[in-house]
C-alpha cells in the first residue's frame, strides 16, 4: 500500500503502470481476485457511460433547480461555434450530464463522491476515442485515478462537509488530470505534477450548496473541474513542473480544510447559499 | 503515516449509487442497512437523531429518505430508494427525525434507535465521505467499526464460554481474527462481539447462529 504520492511513484516503478500497482494493491488488501477487481471496475464504467447518456438526453432535478443544460451544451458542441476546443467542451457537457442525473436521484458512480461524480466520467468519455483507449485501458484510467484519489483521501479528505469543495471537485479534478496524463503516454511523475497543479488552483474552494442541495453550484463546478483537469494534464505533459511537490500541496489542502469555518463546509450557511437568491430559493423549496 | 481511513480503490471509484450525495445519500443508506442487519427484523418505530451537516441539510440531500431506505434493507443503488418514506408508511413503520444542535466528532453523524416491542437497538453511524461509513456506538458501547473488511457482529446472552465457542468456530475453519471487541450492557444481560477477520467462509454465519444463547449474528463486508 502507498500512503503518499512519493510512495506511489516509487512503488509504481516495480510495475508496468500505476494502474497495475493499484490492481495489485487492491488484490492484496481485499478478498478479491484480479479478475473480480477488474470486473467490479467494469460495472462502474458502465454506470458512468449510462449516466452521461441519460443526462445528455435531458433530465430535470427533483427540485427543478438544475437540469437540461447538458442537452443545451450538446447542441452547442454540435453547432461547432465553441471557442475553447471540442474535447474540453465534450468533457464539460459530460460532467454536467452526470451531475444533473445525480441531482434527480438517478444512478451514478461516485468518483470520489456523488457531488463530484461528473469530472472523471466527463473527461474519460470525452477522451477515450481520441486516445484510442481499449476497454482495459479505460479501466486502467479509473485505477490510476483511484490510486491518486486514495492518497488525497487519506492525507486530506474527500467530503465537502470535512474540508470544502477543494476536497470534492478538487480531488476529482486532480484524479482525472493524473489519469489523463498516463492515458496520453505521460510518466507517473508528470501525473503527480498534474495533481499538484490542479489542487493548487482549487485550494480553498468552499462548499456552499444553495438550499443544502447538491445542485448549485455543484453541477457547474464539475464542468469547470473537468476543464481544469484537461488543462493541468496538458501543462504537465508539456513539461511544466509544480514548484510545490504534490504531497505538500495535499497537506496544504488538508490544513486549509480544517481552517474553513463550518459555514463553508456543506452546511448551506455561507457563500452562495446565503446570497439573496440562494436564501429565496431555499425558502421556496423547503418553506421557512 | 496518515490516519488511513480509505483502503480500497472502490472507496474512491464507487460506489454505484442513487444520487445526490455520497456522504448524505449513499453513506446514509449504508448506515441504515447495517443497523437493520444488526437489528435482524423490521422495526415498528424508527427514531433518527441527526447532527451537524446531517442535521442542517438532511432534507435537501435525501439523507432522511436514504437512512430509511437502508433501514428497510435497501442498498445505496436500489432504484426504489427515493420511495422509501412511502414504503415505510405502507408497512406501518413509524418514522421520526430529530435534528440536534449538539457538537459531535464528525459532521455527518446519525444516531438511530429501532424498536419492536421490547427489542431495542441504538446505533451511531458516521458517513466519512465517498459513501464510506463507520459505526461508532452500539447500545451505548463505544466501538470502532469500519466497513470494507469481513466483519461479524454477534448479539448474545452474557453467559460464560461464549467467546471460546465463537473463536473456536473461526479457528476450526482456519480463519484468522484481525480485531475483536467484546462489550456488554451490564453483567448477565446482552453482550456484543465485533469480529474482523482476514477471510470469509460461507458456512461460518450459520454455525455461529446455531450456538446456544446466541440471539443474532450478522455479517458485513
Amino acid at each position: 500500500m502507498f500512503y503518499t504520492v512519493k510512495e506511489l511513484i516509487e512503488q509504481s516503478h516495480a510495475f508496468p503502470s500505476v494502474a497495475a500497482l493499484m490492481v495489485h494493491t487492491e488484490v492484496e488488501n481485499s478478498t478479491r481476485t484480479e479478475a473480480q477487481v477488474r470486473h467490479l471496475m467494469s460495472r462502474n464504467l458502465e454506470v458512468m457511460e449510462r449516466s452521461v447518456k441519460e443526462g445528455i438526453a435531458g433530465v430535470k432535478s427533483v427540485t427543478g433547480l438544475t437540469g437540461g443544460e447538458a442537452k443545451k451544451l450538446d447542441a452547442y458542441v454540435t453547432s461547432g461555434q465553441f471557442m475553447s476546443g471540442k474535447p474540453i467542451m465534450e468533457a464539460v457537457r459530460n460532467a454536467v450530464a452526470v451531475n444533473e442525473v445525480n441531482a434527480k436521484m438517478g444512478l451514478i458512480c461516485a468518483t470520489p463522491t456523488a457531488g463530484s461524480a461528473g469530472v472523471l466520467a466527463g473527461v474519460l468519455l470525452a477522451m477515450r476515442d481520441r486516445l484510442h483507449l481499449s476497454h482495459d485501458q479505460q479501466l486502467d484510467f479509473l485505477f490510476t485515478a483511484g490510486a491518486f484519489g486514495l492518497v488525497i483521501a487519506n492525507n486530506a479528505g474527500i467530503a465537502g462537509a470535512e474540508g470544502g469543495c477543494q476536497e470534492e471537485v478538487g480531488s476529482a479534478s486532480a484524479m482525472a488530470a493524473a489519469a489523463l496524463v498516463t492515458a496520453n503516454g505521460g510518466t507517473v511523475e508528470q501525473a503527480a505534477t498534474a495533481v499538484a497543479i490542479t489542487l493548487q488552483n482549487m485550494l480553498g474552494l468552499v462548499c456552499d450548496p444553495v438550499a443544502g442541495l447538491v445542485e448549485v453550484p455543484c453541477v457547474k463546478r464539475n464542468a469547470l473541474g473537468a476543464s481544469q483537469a484537461m488543462i493541468s494534464a496538458d501543462m504537465a505533459l508539456a513539461g511544466c513542473i509544480s514548484v510545490i511537490p504534490a504531497d505538500e500541496v495535499i497537506e496544504a489542502v488538508n490544513r486549509v480544510g480544517m481552517q474553513l469555518p463550518a459555514t463553508l463546509r456543506e452546511t448551506g450557511e455561507g457563500g452562495l447559499a446565503t446570497t439573496p437568491t440562494g436564501l429565496r430559493l431555499k425558502e421556496e423549496i423547503f418553506g421557512k | 503515516m496518515p490516519d488511513v481511513r480509505f483502503h480500497s480503490v472502490f472507496d474512491i471509484i464507487g460506489p454505484v449509487m442513487v444520487g445526490p450525495s455520497s456522504s448524505h445519500t449513499a453513506g446514509a443508506a449504508r448506515i441504515g442497512k447495517v443497523v437493520r442487519d444488526i437489528f435482524g427484523e423490521a422495526p415498528e418505530t424508527i427514531t433518527i437523531y441527526l447532527y451537524e451537516s446531517f442535521a442542517k441539510t438532511y432534507r435537501g440531500h435525501g439523507t432522511d429518505v436514504a437512512l430509511v431506505a437502508g433501514l428497510l434493507g435497501m442498498a445505496p443503488d436500489d432504484p426504489h430508494l427515493p420511495e422509501s418514506m412511502k414504503l415505510a408508511y405502507d408497512q406501518g413503520i413509524k418514522v421520526s427525525f430529530v435534528p440536534k444542535s449538539d457538537k459531535v466528532d464528525h459532521p455527518n453523524t446519525a444516531h438511530i434507535v429501532l424498536q419492536k416491542g421490547d427489542h431495542r437497538l441504538a446505533v451511531t453511524g458516521v458517513s466519512i465521505g465517498g459513501g464510506n461509513i463507520q459505526i461508532t456506538e452500539i447500545n451505548g458501547f463505544k466501538i470502532s467499526l469500519s466497513m470494507g473488511q469481513p466483519t461479524y457482529i454477534t448479539i448474545h446472552e452474557d453467559v460464560p464460554g461464549m467467546i471460546a465457542q465463537v473463536t473456536k468456530i473461526f479457528s476450526d475453519a482456519g480463519i484468522n481474527i484481525g480485531t475483536m471487541t467484546v462489550t456488554r450492557e451490564s453483567k448477565g444481560e446482552q453482550a456484543i462481539m465485533i469480529i474482523e477477520t482476514d477471510d470469509y467462509q460461507d458456512d461460518i454465519l450459520a454455525k455461529l447462529k446455531q450456538l446456544p444463547h446466541m440471539v443474532n449474528v450478522t455479517y458485513f463486508e
